[in-house]
């Protein structure tokens, strides 16, 4: 007997999931549109923002409405300070020196940063009730919901940027073609400064989320390792796709994890989108809604 | 008014590109540079506006002056600031964006967002094909229409002068014509200079009041456009044609490389 509540408990889970999933593809949609680069370190960030949030909660004492508003300038300074330090001088060179770049500061972060906030996992608490919230038939836990919310939330501003202010549409034009758009007068540099600086923004509130769902430690940075499944799968340079993408990724890790896992003793949910990742590469290589290459003929 | 002073260039801090050229480029006029492939017009173009650093090439020697200010070594959106503006060969649109869009990108340097709108109103009232088409992709633009737009997103800036690379290029005839009188009435009404580099002597003697031959890094020829399109080396080189005015035959290639070498 198929059981409808228990397909929808699987599914609307996935959906807040998703979400949150689609908030940490944002950031790294948000550099490949700008940049061009393939940031491997997106996980990373939302590891190091989860240390600092934690850092200022438990070691500094702060209260939760200083630590987070910290945490965000924290990461735009360090997206802002990568860019300047790491990535600027690799302008020009081919792109697999940017990705080579990327994943050696993945392991950097990874490796530094038990040094200075300590190995054990930290509780990353929400001042919110715990207790779920109960809309009809469904049954949300408040930390996702809010992690949702926060990530419908940017998205919208972010796809409301990219479309419609003029900043948002020198961004792609540099994204378009760097050259030309240094040509027209757009400074280049600056705009790979903000995407990365909106990277930042975007891991800081991933670390928030995250952080409060599964805890701070090292292993928050593999959140990340669910970004490529979600923008292959959206479409590497688009916001929607970002939306997508964490939608689709969510909900099957969820099914699968409901479904298969009975079947065969479990762990289908963490390669579950990976699968859907390699079929999606052989039928649509640039995703539901990447950009594809214009050729007139 | 945009002055070269004898300047060199060099890419990668070995490849001697510009070997000294001096070109002036007065307001308010047409000024074109001739020569043939890789002689240097582009790598021109690329030195004034500064985007030259950006393929790690530079100035090397001499000066580049424009009002009076030097010029060289300022960043490509300094310049763009100043009044001079590139419209690359080959087209080069910003694909994935709207027609609308890629004018709202090339007026990035315009501060006040009324100055933009008037530059959009300014480019439809030159190109109206671009306001029929204002909200498509122009990835998907005819040729013709591409280059009409990459030189209405350059003219977004409000430059006093606008470099043309090579706006023929792939273009039928007849396009090129019409292009070709859009940039005329540009400078008559709007006041711009013009710096206009082609491969197509014939037509770009036809529109400019100045030209400039330039071969393997070297001007070698200057004078008014019309002195240049009576000189007899320009005629049999680049309008190839030989001296009673009729088609140039392949036999002659040989002296045609014996007299090339002598000029340059």
């Amino acid at each position: 007997m198929f059981d409808w509540g228990f397909t929808l408990a699987l599914v609307t889970n996935g959906v807040l999931i998703g979400l949150m999933y689609s908030l940490i593809a944002l950031g790294f949609v948000l550099v490949y549109k700008a940049t061009d680069a393939i940031n491997f370190a997106q996980g990373e960030f939302v590891m190091l923002a989860g240390f600092i949030i934690t850092g200022m909660l438990l070691l500094a004492g702060a209260p939760f409405w200083l630590s987070v508003p910290v945490a965000v300038l924290g990461m735009v300074a360090f997206g802002f300070g990568l860019e300047r330090v790491v990535l600027r001088p690799l302008i020009g060179r081919p792109i697999i020196a940017v990705i080579m770049a990327t994943i050696g500061l993945a392991t950097v972060l990874r490796g530094a940063a038990p040094l200075f906030f300590g190995a054990e996992t930290q509780a990353l608490p929400l001042p919110i009730p715990d207790e779920p919230i109960v809309l009809g038939p469904f049954s949300l836990p408040p930390g996702q919901v809010v992690g949702a919310l926060l990530s419908l939330g940017f998205l919208a501003a972010f796809s409301w940027f990219f479309l419609k202010s003029r900043m948002g549409v020198a961004m792609r034009a540099v994204a378009d073609n760097q050259q030309v758009a240094m040509a027209m007068g757009i400074n280049v540099e600056r705009y790979f400064a903000i995407a990365w600086g909106m990277a930042g923004i975007v891991a800081a509130l991933g670390g928030l989320a995250w952080g409060a769902l599964l805890g701070v430690d090292v292993h928050l940075a593999l959140v990340g390792l669910k970004v490529f499944p979600v923008v292959i799968l959206g479409g590497l340079d688009s916001v929607l796709g970002a939306i997508v993408g964490g939608l689709i990724v969510g909900i099957v890790e969820n099914l699968a994890a409901g479904y298969l896992d009975p079947l065969v003793g479990g762990g289908t949910k963490d390669f579950a989108p990976y699968v859907l990742m390699i079929l999606m590469l052989m039928i649509r290589p640039y995703g539901i809604f990447g950009k594809r290459r214009i050729e007139r003929v | 008014m945009l002055a070269l002073n004898n300047i060199e260039v060099v890419y990668d801090g070995v490849i001697l590109v510009l070997k000294g050229v001096s070109i002036e480029v007065p307001d308010g006029r047409i000024t074109t540079l001739l020569g043939g492939n890789g002689a240097g017009k582009t790598t021109t173009l690329k030195a004034i506006s500064g985007i030259l650093r950006a393929e790690r090439g530079e100035v090397c020697k001499g000066s580049i002056q424009f009002d009076g200010e030097r010029i060289d070594g300022l960043a490509p959106h300094d310049i763009v600031k100043r009044g001079i503006v590139q419209v690359f060969e080959g087209r080069r649109v910003f694909e994935h964006l709207t027609v609308e869009e890629n004018l709202v990108a090339g007026g990035h340097s315009v501060v006040d967002l009324r100055g933009v709108r008037q530059g959009i109103d300014l480019v439809y009232t030159y190109f109206p094909v671009l306001k029929e088409r204002r909200s498509q992709q122009s990835g998907y633009l005819s040729g013709g229409e591409q280059q009409m737009l990459a030189i209405g997103r350059g003219l977004m800036s409000r430059p006093k002068l606008v470099m043309l690379d090579e706006p023929s290029l792939g273009l039928a005839p007849m396009l090129t014509e019409e292009i070709f009188r859009i940039v005329r009435q540009l400078v008559e009404k709007e006041r711009i200079a013009v710096l206009l580099v082609e491969q197509n002597a014939a037509l770009a003697l036809e529109l400019a009041d100045h030209g400039y031959v330039i071969e393997t890094g070297r001007i070698v020829l200057e004078g008014s456009a019309a002195s240049l399109a009576q000189n007899s080396d320009v005629k049999e080189f680049y309008l190839g044609l030989n001296e009673v005015g009729s088609r140039k035959s392949y036999r002659d290639t040989k002296r045609y490389r014996r007299r090339k070498r002598w000029l340059s």
